[in-house]
Parts: C-alpha cells; structure tokens; sequence
C-alpha cells in the first residue's frame, strides 16, 4: 500500500491553509461553480435525521436547557476542573500533557512516539489534530500515520482534508473513493459503498493489530474519575483505544465535564444533533492504561490537554462558543454551508461554529469573510444543542472587524458616506429620488437592471428596477389625500 | 513555569480569579462531584423489560430471551445455525463455563481472526437498547470488538433505565473505575460514503443480544 499523504496539500478543493488569509469569498465561489460539490451537497441530509431523531424527546428544550447550564458550569470554573481531571487521571497511571500552541502538540505526540520506539500509528478522528497538521508532523519524523475513521481515511489517501467535523469526506462520491482504494489498495475497481467499506475494513484491520501507537480525540474529559470518553459508529475508537500498546488522546481545555451524570445528558443531545441517532454505536470511557491482569488495552495512556487559543475566548462574549460539543448540527442547518460544504471555510471548522472559532483562534484579521459567511437567519441557534447564540457571536465579531478598522476601505469610505447621509433627511431624500429616477430609465421596458457598478451582485442574477418614486414620496403623497 | 501553570493561569486570569486555586474553589467542584446532580432527561414512562427489547432492535441487534442461564448454549447455536455462522465461538471464561455441546467455545481472548464472540455484560440500558462492558482479567474487552459476530448474554436482573442509573449502580459496585467502560449499542456502521448507511465498520456486523429471564 502507499503511504498516504496527510493534509496542506495545495490544490485547490484540498481544504485547509491555516495561518495564511482565508479568502471565503473565492473558496465559496469555486465550490458553488463545482458541479460534484453541489451534487454531494444535494445528497446531504443529516439535518433531516437530526429532526426525526429528536421527536422522542419531548421536553427538547429543557434538556438543551440543562446541557448548556453543564457546560457553563464547567467553563466558568475551567482550571479547577481540569486540576480535578488531572489528579485523578494521573492517580490512575495516565500521563497527562499539556499544550499551549498547536507546535506543542506535535513534539510531546512525537517525542512519546520516538521515546516508544514507535513505527506506525493509527488514528482514530481527533479535530485538534488537525488544527496542528498533526500527521505531517509524525510523518517529518519518519514514522508511518493512518487515519482509521472511513471518511478521515478516504480524505488522508485524496490527500485532502475533511469537509465536515463529523462526516469528513462529504464532498467526495462513491466513484472518487472507488478510485483511491484501486489505486491504493492494488485492488479491482468497484464503486458499490458496501464492497468499499468492507474493503477499507480488511485493510485497516491489518493495521489496527500492527500500530505501536494510537492517536485520538477526546469527546470529553471527566473530573469525577480521570476518564477519558469517545464517541464513535465505527468501533474505530475502541480499536485505537485497545489494541496498540500506547494510547494517546488530543482533546481541547474546554471538553471537561464535571461527573457522568453530566456526560448521560449531553451525550443526549450530542448524538441526536449529529446524526439523529438516540445513541452512538460505541461509547468509550477509558481511565488509564491497562490493568493487572488484563489481556488487552494499551500499557501507556497518554492525556494532551489543549489550549492553543482556547483560553483567551474566556472570560471574554464569546466564551460561549466553547461549550461546543462538535455535533455539526450548525453546519448541518445552514443554508450557506448546505451550498458550498467545509472545505470554502478554509480552516479545520466550517459552518457557522467555524465561522466563530476560527477567527477567534488564529486572528480576526486572517478570516475576514467568515463571520459574514452567514445569513444570520439562526437555523444554528434554533439547532445547537448547548444553545450557542451563533449568530448573535458573528454579529459581534462583524462589531470587532469594524472596530479594529480591518473591513476593506471600500467599504469603510461606502458606510462612512452613507451614514454622513443618513443624518441628512433632506439631502437623504434627494438623493434617493434621483437614484430612483436613474434606476427607472436605467431598467427602461424591461424593468430589470442587468448590470450594477462594481462586483458582484449582478453577476448571477437581475436587480428589480425602481419604479420612480422613493417610499418616502409615496408617503407623503398618501399623507396629503 | 511550565505549560501547565501558564495555561491554567491564562483561564484563571481571564475569569478573574486570583493566582492559585483556593480551598474555597476545590471544595465547590468536591461538593458537585460528591452530589452528582442529574441534568435534565426525558420522562421515561415505559416498562424496562420491553423497552429494552425494543431499542436493541432498532439499534439494529437482534434479541432473544431464554427462561434460564442454561438454555443459553442452545440459543446460542439455534441462532449460528439460523445464519449460517460457523460454530466456534471465544468467550468470558464465565460463558465458557456454560454447558455447551453443539458448539466449540473457548474460554480465551479474542485474536483478529476470530468470527464469533461471546460474552456477558456488567449492565444493560433499556432507554437506548446499549450493552455495558467494564473491561478486566476476565472480562476482555476485545471479546465484543474484533469478532465479526458479538453474542451478548444478559441477565433480565441486570437491565436498568438509563445511562445515568447504569452509573449509580456500577458506583455501588466498583471502587474504581476499570481502564475501559464500553456502551455498545449495536452493530457498527458508517455513512462515510455519500451518507449510505453500511453495517459493519470496524466492530461487529452482529450483535445478539440474548437475555436471561431467571
């Protein structure tokens, strides 16, 4: 088999340029021009199963209720959980780390692997890995990395990265993935998901009883006994979790919980608002390595606590975005999403949660376009079941890229001579009658404008001609009869 | 200062508290963790036993009952037989120990290649159909993982309501934690190719659940 090529490749459907500015509006605008983007995005449908998924629940909104309150509670007091986390996870022989940069996470992962003498590692899904181009970084170090989630292995062999944070290879059809594995795998091409996933089975199952080492996320972290909780449909978790004799788990400070009757309401929530399902396929709790006496889990458990960003949204109005427990229901919900996928968002989250964390966590000013990549009609608010006011924390970064100055002078110079304006009634009004008088002969028989001055708005659709006369006349036409 | 320090000074900077955490804080996260609080869940106006039948099936397990733990290698075989599965199975020693006649059953761990496995559960959960593993000595976590085909023997006395009994309960039991909790609710699947829908990732394709009436 070839070794496959983790992300930072440079084509352009490949996602991800962290660091570097994102230009959503480019990004969107060759996705909505990409025929099989838009045919992947027409088959998806979790939004649908989400909402089957939660008719069974009929007190919905006061368990969204209660899940937000868990989560505030263990943000409000963050380092004192984690301290509590800490004590017992290490009581119970696990090692905990923790890193405060993205570079952070990819020497202590690397200096464990070496230390172990570690050839080959698999992975199962961890987002903060892919924050720090974590493969690349074992891969630098001359060790073997493979992805074991389907979707995470499918966009590792496209050498891509995913599109979406619970469905990472969205983007790509049965046909593309037909062609990675007969290319990969050396076998006869055959495009049916079933003969596919069977196939990525028989492969992955070789490596999962010949990795040394084992990466994961962590969907949680629980104070009460050190454990660590995934959340899986595969069993790829457990596999990861169980069969390499070092388990190393990648997870963000915020991802603490105080106590499992706190994980028993949220995995409610989290599992419904993903896909629908009233619970996922595996649950796994793992505190510390293995045992006297067992036959199998890893000899060494490993704990990356992360900050890199995470901290300085505290305290701050947009520390509600980290009670976040990565359903995807945002992105599922949103119309802009549902027409470009993640890949036009440019960094490791997409949709509108993306739209909020990443300038948050690598500078407002390299991601200009993302809290305006939004209609700010709220289908993520209604949705997100810790109740993050998504909108309402676009808006306010909009306020701060306004307030640091970082939104494009024509648009500045546009607002600043519109507001000098708009505190003019009378010159207000003349100006909007001759506007709409020069919209009217403008759009003449047809009373269609077809072309408008600058970028954009015109290019793919017509604007309604004025029809002569401003509100305002109106108005004051119907005042006087 | 270490990473550790600087990071957590960064959270308690941000929300205004002083340089080290004090008696005062400890003693409100002790206080939480000793009182468990339960959050808000849905009524659960049901009956366990049926429940319990009910969402393993539509977790996609199949479910049989038997009156007595010694009718358990018959349904065991009654249900290979049905689907064509071969009659060698691995299991907990405390399934191995069964009386089994028509099928081969060894009391051992799990390898890679083995097709069927056998074991019982700590506890089960009627609200979402799910089985729940507590890994140990004797209790190999890898039993209900690598074998295409998971056979789960529980005890009707066994079944709780939710996920958060099924915590109260294995506190009563267990001092501490074992290095893996498992909930498995059944087969494994993905929808990583278009969103379809295919039973059998990873883990199982199969998961029987067989409960033990008395």
């Amino acid at each position: 088999m070839t070794t496959p090529h983790a992300s930072g490749a440079s084509t352009p459907n490949t996602g991800a340029r962290p660091h570097s500015t994102i230009s959503f509006k480019d990004r969107a605008h060759d996705r909505l021009n990409d025929a099989k983007v838009q045919r992947a995005m027409r088959n998806f449908n979790l939004a649908g199963a989400r909402a089957r998924g939660v008719l069974d629940l009929e007190n919905l909104e006061d368990i969204r209720t209660s899940a937000a309150a868990i989560r505030d509670r263990s943000l409000a007091m963050l380092d004192v959980w984690l301290e509590r986390f800490e004590r017992e996870a290490t009581r119970r022989g696990v090692t905990v780390h923790w890193a405060e940069s993205h570079d952070d996470i990819n020497r202590i992962t690397v200096e464990i692997a070496k230390a172990n003498g570690v050839k080959k590692v698999i992975k199962s899904k961890s987002m903060v890995s892919e924050e720090s181009h974590l493969n690349a970084a074992i891969e630098a170090a001359g060790m073997k990395v493979v992805e074991t989630d389907l979707g995470e292995y499918i966009v590792q062999l496209a050498g891509e990265t995913p599109s979406h944070i619970i469905a990472p290879a969205i983007h790509k059809n049965r046909d593309d993935v037909a062609d990675l594995f007969h290319e990969h795998h050396k076998t006869p091409r055959n495009n049916d998901p079933a003969v596919l996933t069977m196939e990525a089975r028989k492969f992955l199952r070789e490596h999962f009883l010949s990795a040394d080492m084992g990466i994961t996320g962590g969907n949680f972290l629980i104070a009460e006994t050190g454990s660590l909780v995934l959340v899986t449909n595969e069993g790829n978790g457990r596999m990861t979790t169980t069969m390499p004799r070092i388990h190393v788990a990648i997870t963000g400070i915020e991802k603490v919980l105080g106590t499992m009757e706190d994980l028993s309401c949220i995995l409610r929530l989290l599992t419904r608002s993903a896909t629908g399902q009233s619970i996922s396929n595996y649950i796994t709790v793992n505190t510390g390595p293995k045992q006297a006496g067992d036959s199998d889990g890893p000899e060494q458990m490993h704990v990356i606590i992360v900050d890199a960003g995470r901290a300085r949204l505290l305290g701050t109005d947009m520390q509600e975005a980290l009670r976040c427990i990565r359903c995807g229901a945002c992105m599922n919900h949103c119309p802009v999403y549902q027409n470009i996928g993640g890949h036009a968002y440019g960094w490791v989250y997409p949709g509108p949660i993306g739209s909020v964390l990443t300038p948050n966590y690598i500078g407002l000013e390299k991601a200009l376009d993302l809290p305006h990549a939004a209609t700010l009609c709220n289908q993520c608010g209604v949705v997100c079941p810790v109740k993050i006011p998504l909108p309402e924390l676009m808006r306010k970064l909009r306020e701060k890229q306004t307030e640091r100055g970082l939104r494009p002078w024509q648009e500045r110079t546009g607002l600043r001579l519109w507001s000098w304006l708009a505190q003019r009634p009378s010159l207000y009004g003349l100006a909007t009658r001759v506007a709409a008088r020069l919209g009217k002969s403008v759009g003449g028989a047809e009373r269609t404008i077809h072309r408008l001055p600058g970028k954009g708005w015109t290019e793919g659709r017509d604007m309604p001609a004025p029809q002569g006369k401003t509100f305002r006349e109106l108005y004051a036409e119907r005042n006087r009869k | 200062m270490s990473a550790r320090d600087r990071i957590l000074g960064r959270i308690r900077a941000a929300r205004g508290a002083g340089v080290s955490v004090t008696d005062a804080e400890r003693a409100t996260v002790e206080n939480f963790i000793r009182e468990k609080p339960r959050g808000v869940g849905p009524a659960m106006p049901w009956e366990i036993g049926p429940r319990f039948r009910e969402q393993c099936i539509k977790m996609a397990s199949t479910y049989d009952e038997v009156a007595t733990r010694a009718d358990v290698p018959e349904a065991v075989e009654r249900y290979l037989r049905e689907k064509a599965l071969p009659l060698t199975a691995v299991a907990w020693p405390e399934i191995a120990s069964l009386p089994w006649a028509g099928i081969k059953v060894e009391g051992r761990p799990a390898r890679g290649d083995d097709l069927v496995g056998i074991t019982g559960v700590h506890l089960a959960i009627a609200e979402t159909g799910t089985l729940m593993f507590l890994s140990g000595a004797e209790t190999y976590a890898a039993t209900s993982l690598l074998p295409e085909t998971h056979i789960a023997v529980v005890p009707a006395s066994r079944i709780v309501a939710s996920m958060e009994d099924a915590w109260a309960q294995t506190r009563e039991e267990v001092s501490d934690l074992p290095r893996a909790v498992n909930f498995v609710s059944g087969p494994s699947r993905t929808a990583d190719i278009e969103g379809v829908l295919q039973i059998g990732a990873h883990g199982p394709f199969r998961v029987h659940v067989i409960v033990v009436a008395g």
